[in-house]
């Protein structure tokens, strides 16, 4: 009973046009622009994307401050982030986004601990600025092991117009020149956390890239690469390191997941940015391309077809030797996937999923579900922009129902009725979907597993949706009254 | 007893407002009615000729000691003045730095919350310059002052703000019910000053309440930071306050929303008083040397 790609098409319009229908007239026809399906040979997803979220709505999306203290800065390991204004904002995002690191916690590194100004009524009405100092001071005391810090902006320091620049200056110099980052990442900039990755990669270039060579000892080789946009979710970014170091590369940082400060200075060095989250990073390797000629390029290690063809990508940017590595690394793992797939692709082959993600997942994870026989039909992105929408139309299928900052309603909407076998989204979905019996897997957190990134990481995601879709729970939810 | 009147002057900065307002409520005193001022500006002005002191210590900065506002008593912030007039001051942060409106709003709900009303006739805003922000709006915001006195002059600017002003009470005037009193023109001996304060008024809908005029008597009371009423209560410039206190006491509830004027109309009241020149469009932008080669084309 499956249905043609124009069947599909025309159920998708159907949907859309019911789902706009519940809407006041101007709402609706704002909503309008960011549903759509994906056409065959458009050069996007013929969706609007990266303006603001109606009032009244559930959005899905974050905000700057999120996008620069919880996704870019906050992953670095030796420095400590301050989330500077009222205790909430630093509250909530307490412990990151399980952003994994190899340190000593509260020693000499510092990601899942919370460091707020905790703004009074007195701070707001005479400013925060002395208060800022004193926390500076008082963690060169407690935290002697720290390599800098970061201030992030909450928003009453854009209302009130504290001078946290001036602060990290006057701070700067009095500890000998240590690495003192004020970051404008207010969380009313900007219509989701897109703005705040952009304000984070801005900071790096011009408080870290412009202090000049930190580390003049430093030796390259012809083979350095930076990976940049891997948070190392469960461990992402060491199972894709593990792949380029096979493979003969070095890998001289990781941007940010389990970073350090050295490795953001030591990355103008690098002979090549490897790129993942194009979304959240792809402003500072457009950056250190125009600055340091250090080409990038992108990459996607969700599932083995996109890893193969990612490999010889990145291979392709240098020497035999390192051609010659990743077809060695390839051969190597085939085996170890080829098992995966046998063994889950029959309990998988076929099921559908609708995903909704943040600027880079709801298109890269879509080729390690097709390596599952598995089919998406249905993504759309928090927080992405167009240049995202153009970049999805090389993995979704003709027919696909495109949702960009899907509102909570819509997303329901368009659930109930398409009925895929799984749901990916955020926790703040998921027990949505699973009341509904849909089975769900959280897709930012990997629902507290992971990796997925690698090879590794195949083999604990095919696990894991098999997990979800083939419990035997969803036997068990018909209600007795029926 | 009388139902509480709550009042504020607003007015261009440095229009003399605090000036008029202590002097004004020291009349008011004279009268018999219990005061209460609230200086809502940073610079905490507004209750040094009451006082007789430089500056009164303010909710916030006092606040700002102890920790919150909320471990202050009412007691540590309010001074007794002039005819037992009682004084304070909100204060705020030094320039540049910080959130004054936000203090306003903590000061005024920190007095309203100790029950610092309890017992007075009058309650007297004393607000700073324009309505900058939501904060210097708290003032004239629902249960607050229900009419505003604005200080003003034949000054282009002062009438500018006056309208302006005017412009933010018709904002709360509806969902508050706040009036405006009337203006009142602290005289600066410009041309044709009281025609244009009354044409002023009749445009916005109210009154002028009162014309104080020039006297330098004003000023040898404030270097002994004292009203003139208390410095020389048998002068001529006492008795003008006085006036105006009576004025303002007879004027409950006969406040009005105001009709604010746009800029094109407050410019062609200029003009119809003579003031102002009819402007030459043909001339606007155009700099000294371009009008000189057009007159020598011409």
């Amino acid at each position: 009973m499956s249905l043609t790609v124009e069947q599909v098409k025309e159920r998708n319009q159907d949907l859309i046009k019911e789902v706009l229908e519940v809407y006041p007239d101007k709402t609706a026809k704002r909503r309008a622009k960011h549903l759509g399906t994906f056409e065959e040979g458009k050069p996007d997803c013929g969706v609007k994307s990266n303006v603001k979220s109606i009032p009244g709505v559930m959005t899905i999306r974050g905000c700057a401050y999120a996008g620069s203290k919880g996704v870019v800065w906050g992953p670095i390991k030796d420095m400590i982030h301050i989330s500077h204004g009222p205790v909430g904002c630093g509250q909530y995002s307490w412990a990151a986004r399980r952003n994994y690191y190899i340190g000593t916690t509260g020693v000499d590194s510092f990601v899942t601990m919370q460091f707020t100004s905790d703004f009074q009524e007195k701070d707001i009405v005479f400013g925060g600025d002395k208060k800022l100092e004193k926390i500076m001071d008082e963690i060169q005391v407690l935290f002697p092991l720290n390599k800098g810090i970061s201030v992030q902006s909450e928003c009453p320091i854009g209302l009130i117009g504290d001078d946290i620049e001036a602060v990290s200056k006057k701070k700067s110099k009095e500890y000998d020149g240590k690495t003192i980052v004020p970051v404008r990442c207010e969380g009313f900039r900007g219509v989701s956390q897109s703005l705040g990755h952009h304000i984070a990669n801005d900071t790096i270039r011009d408080w870290i890239f412009d202090k000049g060579d930190k580390h003049p000892e430093f030796v390259g080789t012809p083979y350095d690469v930076a990976i940049i946009g891997d948070y190392n979710i469960g461990g992402d970014a060491w199972a894709s390191r593990i792949l380029l170091e096979e493979m003969g590369l070095r890998v001289i940082a990781q941007w940010s997941g389990d970073g350090s400060i050295a490795e953001l200075e030591n990355s103008p060095k690098a002979k090549l940015n490897v790129l993942h989250c194009y979304r959240s990073m792809n402003y500072i390797s457009r950056h250190m391309e125009e600055k340091y000629g250090i080409p990038w390029v992108e990459y996607n290690f969700f599932g083995p077809s996109k890893i193969e063809a990612s490999l010889r990508e990145i291979a392709s940017h240098f020497d035999d030797k390192i051609k010659e590595g990743a077809e060695k690394v390839i051969a190597k793992y085939r085996k170890m996937m080829d098992a995966v797939i046998e063994k889950y692709k029959p309990r998988l082959a076929d099921k559908t999923v609708m995903l909704f993600v943040g600027g880079l997942r709801p298109r890269h994870v879509i080729g390690a579900y097709e390596d599952l026989g598995m089919n998406v039909v249905g993504t759309g992105y928090e927080f992405g922009h167009n240049d995202d929408y153009q970049r999805t139309t090389h993995y979704v299928k003709d027919g696909t129902l495109i949702y960009d900052d899907v509102t909570g309603y819509e997303f329901e909407k368009f659930v109930e009725k398409i009925q895929p076998d799984l749901v990916g989204s955020g926790i703040k979905e998921k027990y949505v979907f699973q009341k509904m019996g849909v089975p769900f897997r959280q897709m930012h957190s990997w629902d507290y597993s992971g990796p997925y990134h690698g090879y590794d990481g195949f083999a604990i995601f095919a696990r894991d949706m098999d997990m979800a879709i083939n419990n035997p729970v969803w036997g068990l939810t018909k209600a007795p009254w029926k | 007893m009388a139902k509480l009147r709550q009042i504020a002057f607003y007015g261009k900065g440095g229009i003399g407002k605090s000036t008029t307002s202590q002097n004004t409520l020291a009349a008011l005193a004279d009268l018999g009615q219990k005061i209460l001022i609230v200086g809502c500006d940073p610079k905490a002005d507004s209750t040094r000729l009451i006082l007789h002191a430089k500056a009164q210590d303010t909710i916030l900065s006092l606040a700002a000691e102890a920790g919150s506002v909320e471990d202050l008593e009412l007691e540590d912030v309010m001074k007794v003045g002039y005819k037992d007039i009682r004084c304070v001051e909100s204060g705020g942060p030094e320039p540049g730095v910080g959130c004054a409106g936000r203090g306003v709003i903590t000061s005024i709900n920190f007095l309203e919350e100790e029950g610092a009303y309890e017992g007075i006739d009058y309650v007297s805003y004393d607000v700073l310059g324009d309505v900058v922000c939501g904060g210097f709006a708290m003032p004239i915001r629902e249960n607050k002052a229900q009419e505003i006195y604005i200080v003003m002059s034949g000054e282009m600017m002062a009438m500018y703000a006056a309208n302006n002003i005017s412009k933010g009470i018709l904002k709360y005037a509806n969902s508050g019910g706040v009036r405006l009193g009337g203006l009142v023109c602290n005289e600066r001996q410009t041309d044709k000053e009281l025609e244009l304060a009354e044409s002023l008024a009749a445009k916005l809908g109210t009154k002028l309440i009162h014309f104080v005029p020039r006297d330098n008597i004003v000023q040898h009371a404030e270097l002994r930071r004292m009203t003139v009423l208390e410095y020389a209560p048998d002068s001529k410039q006492a008795q003008e306050y006085r006036d105006l206190a009576q004025k303002i006491h007879n004027n409950s509830g006969n406040g009005i929303i105001p009709t604010p004027i746009t800029m094109d109309e407050l410019e062609d009241m200029l003009m119809e008083h003579g003031i102002m020149k009819p402007v030459d469009e043909s001339v606007v932008g155009k700099t000294a040397a371009e009008l000189a080669a057009e007159a020598a084309a011409a």
